[in-house]
């Protein structure tokens, strides 16, 4: 996983609820059995048309929408299904951070064991943010792992919460298998104490 | 001294504690691991790339049905992707000594349908799966919850993953359910209720009379539900009914080691006295068929109920989410939903693929015949339910009311398999979303119970299943 301490950046906004991992990539994109080109699928009902053209008024598609690297979304981003290929398909896009309302747990998870940054905030923060991109969709922000904090321009925005373990391993660049292979004694004992029950 | 009162979740959180350290997520342990072939080929390459092995094989079940094609043909139906997938999952099954239960085998079904019907799922157990329906097999008394791919590949090394202990919500349904609703109305009213990012951050528990009076099959289709509610795993105390279904299963344990079982999992209660972070209370006689109208589970009301209007909401945002909903389902506000036309009814799915289900479907299709026009595809949730719905003759009657009858599998509740919705379709069905494009792109779902959903393909419409008594 790659580090990630502090990004500043341009943003998309996607202004919606309930944004769920079916529209984040849809489960036909889902045949595939390694990561590569998922980017290209996010979105995808939303971004193309049946036949594959680009949709003219997504916000994915328009010419100064090119390698911003954080989206911004309403609230309970990530709903729904498990699969991981949603944050797959987030990172391969170029995304680093989603900044929302809130988020789904499963979704939260996924993203911040691939280097994506759930960032949930406060109504008023949030509107913040949603006005301010609106005033200037060129604006950018920063989104501060080592400090949990938010900026727009220079301004302080918001303070926003991650779990210190999973900030720890993002600030690294960590993956938790590593850490978890660690405790091979812990697991052995807690094997043996079990194999002397009845059942 | 007394200990203190505990919840059912954590008890069973507490013993699966590996190891605990200050300032990490708890090291738990899992019992069972389900895998299938959808999300489980990255978590192989992972382990592949680190020379690691899995760490203990047989805690680990695996089966195809997410891609498998219900069509009779199957294999020859199967396009190249998805051939490649199903190939992948038995190689690394071979590889790693994991039993498969690949498409044509026995007991192959869907995922969550297979652990309970095997006797894979016990009280008391932790069980994960890459696959957020996991939730199902708390019916059982057992903490499970859908995981990642990232986390599928802890599992197969470690059988241990880093979690936070959840906080319990208990959600109290008590009374008697009216006649001709059942635990599907009982999930969709919950969160219609409590939205479906209700439950983020919780474990439901359900309780009350009403819960103890549903079925092990009900119970399942509505712990399957909870992660709609946005929890991650859902269960319900093990009683006799749990025992009684598990009894003489495949991998349920059997003799001296059967009654020890059973005396253990009678423990597996919330104890009085002991504290939910949050509760909801139902009451169920008040309970009516619900229907989803909008484009997530928690746009569902009382079949009867007219449509709700966006300028009636309180916020501009639920306003406008409720607007894009209706637009995209093509819907009115302020509208019936009864009497809306349907182009497909879907009858299966890890919610609703239960010979109970089947059964309930099967008294509404006896002695008629599905409308014209409207495609009913009915698929068993495994090869198990097939066999017994053949044996009753339940095939039989969907047949002769006009139904396809499918080899088992996911089928029409994910746009994988070949079974889709075509563009502005719209369908009546058992699964569990109604996001859009969930069931093809373009399509449109109301989802129901089974009883709704066979009235549907009856009358051609949405219908009250009240109104259609038993054939
Ligand atoms: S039936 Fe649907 S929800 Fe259940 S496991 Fe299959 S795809 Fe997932």
């Amino acid at each position: 996983m790659e580090a990630l301490k502090s990004l500043t950046a341009k943003a998309l906004v996607v202004h919606r609820d309930n944004i769920d991992t079916d529209q984040i990539i849809p489960a036909r994109f889902l045949k595939v059995t390694d990561k590569a080109g998922l980017g290209d699928a996010l979105f995808a009902d939303w971004r193309y048309a049946e036949d594959g053209t680009p949709k003219s008024d997504f916000v994915l598609n328009q010419p100064w929408a090119k390698g911003r690297a954080i989206l911004v979304a309403g609230q309970n981003f990530g709903s729904g299904s498990s699969r991981e290929h949603a944050p797959w398909a987030l990172l391969g896009y170029g995304f680093r951070a989603v900044i929302a309302r809130s988020f789904a747990d499963i979704f939260r998870n996924n993203a911040l064991k691939n280097g994506v940054l759930p960032v949930a905030l406060g109504k008023t923060e949030h509107s913040k943010v949603l006005a301010a991109l609106a005033a200037d969709r060129d604006a950018e922000l920063t989104v501060d792992l080592e400090m949990c904090a938010l900026g727009l321009g220079g301004e302080h925005i918001a303070n926003f919460e991650v779990d210190a373990f999973a900030r720890h391993c993002l600030l690294n660049g960590l993956d938790q298998l590593g850490y978890l292979l660690h405790f091979e004694a812990d697991i052995e004992r807690y094997e043996a104490e079990r194999s002397t029950r009845a059942y | 001294m007394s200990q203190q009162a505990q919840t059912l979740v954590d008890k069973v959180w507490d013993r699966h504690i590996v190891s605990e350290e200050p300032g990490r997520p708890s090291m738990v342990y899992i019992d069972l691991h389900l895998i299938h072939e959808v999300t489980s080929p990255q978590a192989f390459a992972a382990l592949e790339e680190r020379g690691l092995k899995l760490r203990q094989p047989q805690r680990t079940v695996a089966t195809m049905d997410h891609s498998t094609p219900t069509d009779p043909r199957r294999l020859e139906v199967l396009d190249g992707q998805s051939r490649k997938q199903l190939d992948l999952l038995r190689h690394n099954c071979e590889k790693y000594g994991v039993t498969l239960y690949g498409i044509g085998h026995d007991r192959n079904g869907i995922v969550h349908v297979i652990g309970p019907e095997l006797g894979l799922t016990q009280p008391g157990m932790t069980i994960v799966c890459g696959d957020s329906h996991t939730s199902t097999h708390g019916a059982f008394g057992a903490l499970a919850f859908g995981i990642g791919t990232t986390e599928v590949s802890h599992v197969l090394a470690t059988q241990c993953l880093l979690q936070h202990r959840p906080e319990s919500f208990e959600v109290y349904v008590d009374g008697a359910l009216p006649a001709g609703v059942g635990a599907k109305d009982i999930a969709l009213a919950i969160i219609a209720e409590i939205g479906t990012d209700g439950g983020t951050g919780h474990v439901f528990e359900f309780r009350g009379s009403a819960i103890e009076s549903l079925s092990m099959e009900g119970r399942m289709t509505l712990c399957n539900m909870s992660i709609e509610a946005g929890a991650r795993a859902g269960l319900i105390a093990p009683d006799e009914k749990t025992f009684a279904y598990l009894e003489g299963r495949d991998f349920a344990p059997k003799g001296a080691a059967w009654q020890a079982a059973v005396a253990d999992w009678r423990s597996l209660r919330t104890d009085e006295g002991a504290t939910f972070s949050r509760s909801l209370t139902i009451d169920a006689s008040e309970l009516a068929p619900m229907i989803t109208f909008g484009t997530n589970p928690g746009m569902g009301q009382a079949i009867d109920k007219h449509l709700p209007r966006p300028e009636d909401l309180e916020s501009d945002q639920a306003a406008a989410e409720l607007r894009k909903a209706l637009d995209y389902m093509g819907l009115e506000p302020g509208k019936t939903l009864l009497g809306h036309p349907v182009d497909v009814v879907f009858i299966g799915s890890c919610t609703n693929s239960r010979i109970s289900d089947l059964r309930e479907a099967a008294e509404i299709f006896s002695g008629r015949q599905v409308a014209n026009g409207v495609r009913t595809l009915v698929v068993p949730g495994s090869q198990n339910i097939k066999r017994q719905a053949e044996a009753e003759g339940l095939d039989v009657v969907f047949r002769t009311a006009g139904a396809e009858w499918r080899e088992p599998g996911c089928s029409m509740c994910i746009a994988m398999n070949g079974d889709q919705l075509s563009p502005g379709q719209y369908a009546v069905s058992t699964s569990n979303r109604n996001f859009e494009g969930r069931q093809g792109r373009g399509g449109r779902t109301f989802l129901a119970s089974p009883r709704t959903a066979a009235a549907a393909a009856i009358r051609g419409c949405v219908t009250d299943p009240r109104t259609l008594t038993a054939g």
